[in-house]
């Protein structure tokens, strides 16, 4: 059935591409955001029901069915996912849109014998076969399934390029004879450097690799546009694409690093496997009352929160401790450093959830200079994004990522688990420093403790 | 389609993209990130439209797993972009936590 005649298809698929720029651009301030994802959602909601009505399609039922359980699946995941695990959400989200796109181009390449469209279909598979195992293997990081460490075997660029190679090859013999076993062939393949691509990415630079795998996905869902003829997908395709881009540059600058030294760090070789040797030298550990006494009769205070602080589920907690000291007197400010957490942007929305207020959250170019004025920072599960390491040793991962100057304040509290080190897996010099104190527990149990020993000064 | 129309559409578009995201604080990466995920997901028209020209049943399974991976990115990109972003606005009314920090 055909109910919409092109014009009015190509017209209702405008108005979806045009619901899409609105989306991103909302997306660019807290007001409006919340309206333009919405005004996205609408725009995919109205080409949806295009497609039904402009094309002859074979089993609606079977489709429609699909649709119920692909939904069934994601909404109730993604309403109850807990908000420290979402940049594993959105990698998974990313990486099936990806397998999408690689499955719609093998099932059109029947359809096509033009060359051009034939190389839009390989490069489709690629890109989203690429996307698919790589946001596997972030995911897989991230949810820390596998080590979070750079994982590489001598020999791994080779095979990698080994691998790229043949991609190229298969890819030829794909766009000449048009032959399905070569597709699956070239899919494999694209696996394969998916994973290669992402294995020897460290920990700390995992967030990053997930905004360039969405930009990937991007413009495999483009491509896939072109091989299907349809604008829509090549408009939304290309937005994500170029948007991606820009995202994963300004996050990779937010941490002092060029996109291609994180993906292609570790096939260089040497530095970036970071530290191994936990260190016994003594550390100064103190007790709730102790910090108590110096958060109170502090004139200024700096809070630094990192994940480990919203893992326990801290985030309330800290928020009272931060008004219990503001009660007497003490000014207290929040440093959000632009990586804190799994994902740039992370933190705010973790601590939003606390309703913590957005305007005491500063971010890091306003609240360095105040370091040095500060008498106490308080560092809440947080450690690479402190790690002097990333100024003083140009052979550590994270050498050259801009970090919160806790170190200038006058004395500096970490609130930890244990000694282990962050997710990157590198040692923090700070914490030997003598004018730091540890209170080593969970995040919560401790700021709980400090906050009752704050209240019965 | 025209090749020619098409590039026009590609090149225009990669302008687009780069000036809605060009001056985006880090605050809103993390919800910038999901919706350009959930955007993406559109690809579900693609699978719709293979799945619907297939008789062959092997290659209908194939499809209509498309489907479903596609809905899916569709479907909880919106969602969970929709709910950090709930956390962003709820945040004002709520007075008690963090008062007077500034």
């Amino acid at each position: 059935m055909s109910l919409l005649s092109p014009e009015w298809t190509a017209i209702l698929y405008l108005i979806a591409a045009v619901c899409f720029i609105l989306a991103l651009k909302g997306l660019n301030s807290p007001r409006t955001a919340r309206r333009g994802n919405l005004i996205g959602a609408a725009g995919a909601l109205l080409a949806v029901v295009t497609v039904f009505l402009s094309s002859r399609l074979e089993n609606i039922p079977l489709i429609l069915a699909a649709i119920a359980v692909g939904s069934a699946i994601a909404a109730p995941i993604a309403r109850r996912v807990q908000m420290t695990q979402m940049p594993q959400l959105v990698a998974l989200f990313n990486g099936v849109g990806g397998g999408a796109a690689a499955l719609v181009a093998v099932l059109e390449l029947g359809h096509n014998a033009d060359t051009w469209v034939r190389v839009a279909v390989v490069f489709t598979m690629l890109v989203g076969a690429v996307s698919f195992s790589g946001s596997a293997v972030t995911v897989a990081k991230l949810q820390e399934l596998i080590t979070t460490r750079p994982v590489i075997f001598p020999g791994m660029r080779w095979v990698m390029s080994a691998v790229l190679i043949a991609a190229l090859v298969v890819g030829g013999f794909v766009i000449a004879t048009g032959s399905a076993g070569w597709a699956i062939a070239l899919l494999l393949l694209g696996l394969a450097a998916g994973l290669l691509l992402v294995l020897p990415v460290g920990g700390a630079d995992v967030p990053i690799v997930i905004s360039l795998l969405n930009a990937f996905t991007g413009l495999a869902v483009a491509a896939s546009g072109i091989v299907l003829g349809n604008l829509l997908l090549v408009v939304a395709g290309t937005l994500v694409g170029a948007s991606g881009t820009i995202l994963t540059r300004a996050m990779a600058s937010a941490m002092g690093r060029g996109v291609s030294g994180i993906m292609f760090g570790a096939f260089r070789g040497g530095s970036t496997a970071g530290s191994t040797a936990q260190s016994d030298r003594p550390v100064r550990s103190s007790g709730p009352e102790d910090v108590a006494v110096l958060l109170a009769y502090a004139q200024r205070v700096v809070i630094v929160p990192g994940y480990g602080l919203a893992v326990a589920q801290g985030q309330h907690t800290i928020a009272e401790l931060a008004t219990t000291l503001a009660a007497r007197g003490v000014e207290v400010d929040f440093a959000i450093h632009p990586v804190a957490g799994r994902m740039p942007g992370h933190m705010n929305v973790l601590l939003a959830e606390a309703n913590v207020p957005y305007e005491s959250l500063k971010e890091m170019a306003e609240v360095n200079p105040e370091f040095k004025h500060a008498d106490v920072a308080l560092v809440v599960g947080a450690n690479d994004v402190v790690n002097p390491a990333a100024k003083s040793s140009p052979g550590s991962p994270i050498y050259g990522m801009p970090i919160l100057e806790v170190g200038q304040a006058r004395q500096v509290i970490f609130l930890k688990r244990s000694m282990r080190p962050g997710f990157a897996g590198i040692e923090n010099e700070l914490l030997y420093d003598p004018k730091t104190s540890l209170l080593f527990g969970d995040a919560k149990d401790s700021l709980t403790k400090v906050l009752g020993a704050v209240n019965a000064l | 389609m025209e090749p020619i129309t098409l590039l026009t559409v590609v090149v225009l578009s990669v302008f687009v993209g780069f000036e809605v995201v060009s001056k985006v604080s880090s605050t809103l990466h993390t919800p910038l990130m999901s919706g350009a995920n959930a955007i993406h997901g559109i690809i579900l028209i693609g699978g719709i439209i293979v799945a619907g020209q297939t008789t062959e049943p092997g290659l209908l399974v194939v499809a209509l797993v498309a489907v479903v991976l596609a809905t899916a990115n569709l479907v909880g990109g919106f969602v969970v972009t929709d709910r950090m972003l709930g956390m962003f606005r709820g945040r004002k009314p709520t007075t008690d936590a963090g008062k007077g920090t500034k």
